[in-house]
């Protein structure tokens, strides 16, 4: 790895036990994430971005998970470590920040005692100075009366208040890596922006990596370096944040950016993408994972074993078929459109 | 708290008003009465009459209800017709008997529970889980009265382990060790008994509720934070787990009083269970509406303690 390389994902891939075959939900990636670096993970439901983050952090049950591949951070392999060597890490050097505040902490228990376990495990500090800083954390997640907060459980705090105990309870130990499992989608419009402004604060303070899971497209032009399009499990494109909005190449990607919806536009129904992600069982496991859903686009147009080419320095579209593409097409005498208006 | 919990107390007298009057008109409705069973071809008609007027059986029923009521209200039950003796003394000396089978029942029910609730919840579908949920089946599935008269046989009268009857032998002298050494003799083996087959419904929720807990939202931010496997079961999982059964405490703590009437009857062993068997078909009046209304009390008392117990283990239950 090289010095300014934080994580190092070499062709990693989750499956998943369904009927004792397993199923890989993320398949072949690869991904460095660099210092100091905020790396968005975007992808329509389904895609694998969450089992990727998972993957990381080493939470998934062995029996019905089968991880494959390298997950190199600074010199250990995460993938190859047992559970009690992960939870050295897990908290410690690698947190995670995940979707809903609403159900991630425990309702039985004090927020000052939840963000205190995480430093009992990964800290030399006393009863005395862990509760000290978890006065600190709230109070640098922007939480005004600590003390009181403190005592309080999880039910009597709003949902923006328990998403930043949650970040608090992620950057407690200062990680190297902080994952943000979508950590802004279960909250309203208002206190997004505040939750992402509060995450890049806290990265600038403590110049931690950032992968940015997400498929909001506006927050990803916000906050992230360089983004990594996923779909059905591959990265399908990948590039820095400027060069992706002004130049999307693979036929997913540019979709997703006609999806956004257009203030200026006259257009009262939304564009979206026709048909869905396959399921993990259907998945055809060669070729163009997109073809299915850009039919008018002829076989020949795709590669039989999609790579991933650089098209500018840094950035990767996987396959050829983002050469000649449109967004409607003809094939076969018939019509085809990517987007339906239902 | 103490407001909710006084408001409660005042809400039970109309409940147990509607039940005494309820437990009241039943038990007249009871064919027979307390002198039918002495009834012989030799007794006078007249003689009968006489005891019956004597006792206020033919004054009208809601004579004999105020009467009744207002008795219980200084504490004063009546006197058992079979038993001539005083009503509440009766209950008292029986459910001192009962309470101490039902509380060492409970305990070695929580005792076997509790652990294999939790192995079988933690090691879902391994051999053990599958084993324990076996075995919670076998005796659900067992009447009460088969295990007690199999263990009364094999144990007591085979094996000769276990007396067989009453609550302590005859000639030990209450209060010394050995007295207490031998109504814990007593006890043992029904309690063993009950213990046995009631585990089913704690093994049942305390796995299911492990096994939900585990895939929750704050385990798997527990587990990200690092914390060992072993203790975020011990701090997270358990506790939450624990939660439906505290909903029930309550009613086990009310319910030491009530004693099992097949354990009870099948071991000769004097508690409540067989005084309200024992009352009922001998129609002594007395005693069950005294049996009935203390029962009835200890329900409503049993769910308003389960209340509190919920509001003291789970923050977000607070009784206003």
């Amino acid at each position: 790895m090289k010095s300014n390389e934080l994580l190092k994902i070499a062709n990693l891939s989750t499956g998943f036990r369904i009927k004792d075959s397993f199923y890989n939900a993320v398949d072949g990636v690869s991904l460095t994430l660099k210092k100091n670096e905020v790396l968005a993970i975007v992808g329509e439901s389904g895609c694998g971005k969450s089992t990727l983050a998972t993957s990381i952090m080493g939470l998934y049950d062995p029996h019905n998970t089968r991880v494959k591949g390298d997950i190199l951070f600074q010199d250990k392999n995460l993938a190859a470590l047992s559970d009690e060597e992960m939870n050295e890490i897990r908290g410690g050097q690698i947190s995670i920040i995940f979707q809903d505040p609403l159900s991630a902490l425990n309702p039985l228990m004090r927020i000052g005692e939840q963000i205190e376990e995480g430093l009992l495990y990964h800290t030399k500090l006393s009863k005395a100075e862990r509760k000290n800083r978890a006065l600190e954390l709230l109070e640098q997640v922007g939480i005004r009366q600590p003390e009181r907060i403190i005592r309080q459980f999880p039910h009597q705090l709003s949902g923006g208040m328990r998403q930043r105990v949650i970040i608090a309870i992620a950057v407690s130990c200062k990680p190297k890596i902080i994952i943000a499992d979508e950590p802004t989608t279960a909250l309203d419009v208002t206190i997004q922006a505040q939750i992402l402004d509060l995450l890049i604060e806290l990265q600038a303070e403590t110049e931690a990596g950032i992968i940015l899971i997400t498929h909001d497209l506006g927050v990803v032009a916000e906050m992230a370096d360089r983004v990594a399009v996923m779909y059905a499990g591959e990265i399908i494109e990948e590039a820095e944040v400027e060069e992706l909005f002004s130049n999307p190449k693979h036929p997913y990607t540019r979709s997703l950016f006609h999806s956004i919806p257009q203030l200026n536009s006259n257009s009262d129904r939304l564009n979206v993408i026709k048909g869905i992600v396959p399921s993990l069982v259907n998945l055809p496991r060669s070729g163009c994972r997109f073809s299915s859903r850009i039919p008018w686009i002829s076989a020949e147009a795709h590669e039989k074993n999609p790579q991933l080419h650089e098209v500018a320095p840094g950035h990767f579209v996987r396959c050829t078929c983002y050469r000649n593409f449109n967004l409607r097409g003809k094939r076969g005498g018939r019509n085809y459109e990517l987007y339906t208006n239902k | 708290m103490w407001k909710t919990i006084v408001r409660r107390f005042l809400i039970m007298i109309p409940q147990l008003f509607v039940l005494s009057v309820i437990i009241f008109v039943l038990a007249k409705f009871m064919p027979g009465d307390p002198f039918t069973g002495l009834i012989t071809p030799q007794t006078d008609p007249a003689r009968i009459a006489e005891l019956q007027e004597k006792a206020g059986l033919h004054d009208p029923v809601h004579i004999q209800y105020l009467r009744w009521m207002g008795n219980a209200f200084q504490g004063d039950f009546g006197l058992s017709y079979t038993y001539k003796r005083d009503v509440a003394a009766l209950i008292g000396e029986r459910a001192m008997n009962t309470f101490w089978l039902s509380l060492l029942s409970v305990i070695l029910l929580y005792a076997i529970a509790i652990p294999l609730g939790i192995l079988a919840g933690r090691y879902q579908n391994s051999r053990l889980d599958k084993a324990i949920v076996l075995y919670s089946f076998i005796t659900y599935a067992i009447p009460t009265f088969v295990l007690a008269l199999v263990f009364l046989f094999l144990f007591g009268y085979q094996l000769e382990w276990f007396p067989t009857k009453g609550s302590v032998e005859i000639g030990y002298e209450p209060g010394t060790l050995r007295y207490f050494w031998n109504k814990f003799y007593h006890i043992l083996l029904p309690a063993i008994t009950y213990a046995i087959l009631g585990t089913t419904g704690i093994i049942q929720y305390l796995r299911s509720e492990i096994i939900d807990a585990k895939a929750m939202d704050y385990v798997r931010t527990a587990r990200s934070k690092g914390i060992p496997m072993r203790k975020v079961y011990s701090k997270h999982i358990f506790r939450n787990s624990l939660l439906p059964i505290a909903a029930f405490l309550g009613f086990t703590i009310t319910g030491l009083l009530g004693g099992s009437i097949f354990i009870e009857t099948i071991f000769g062993y004097p508690g409540m269970g067989q005084l309200f068997v024992s009352s009922i078909s001998s129609r002594d009046y007395s005693v069950i509406t005294a049996l009935v209304m203390l029962f009835g009390f200890l329900a409503l008392l049993g769910s308003l303690l389960s209340d509190i117990i919920m509001s003291i283990v789970d923050p977000r239950i607070r009784i206003e």
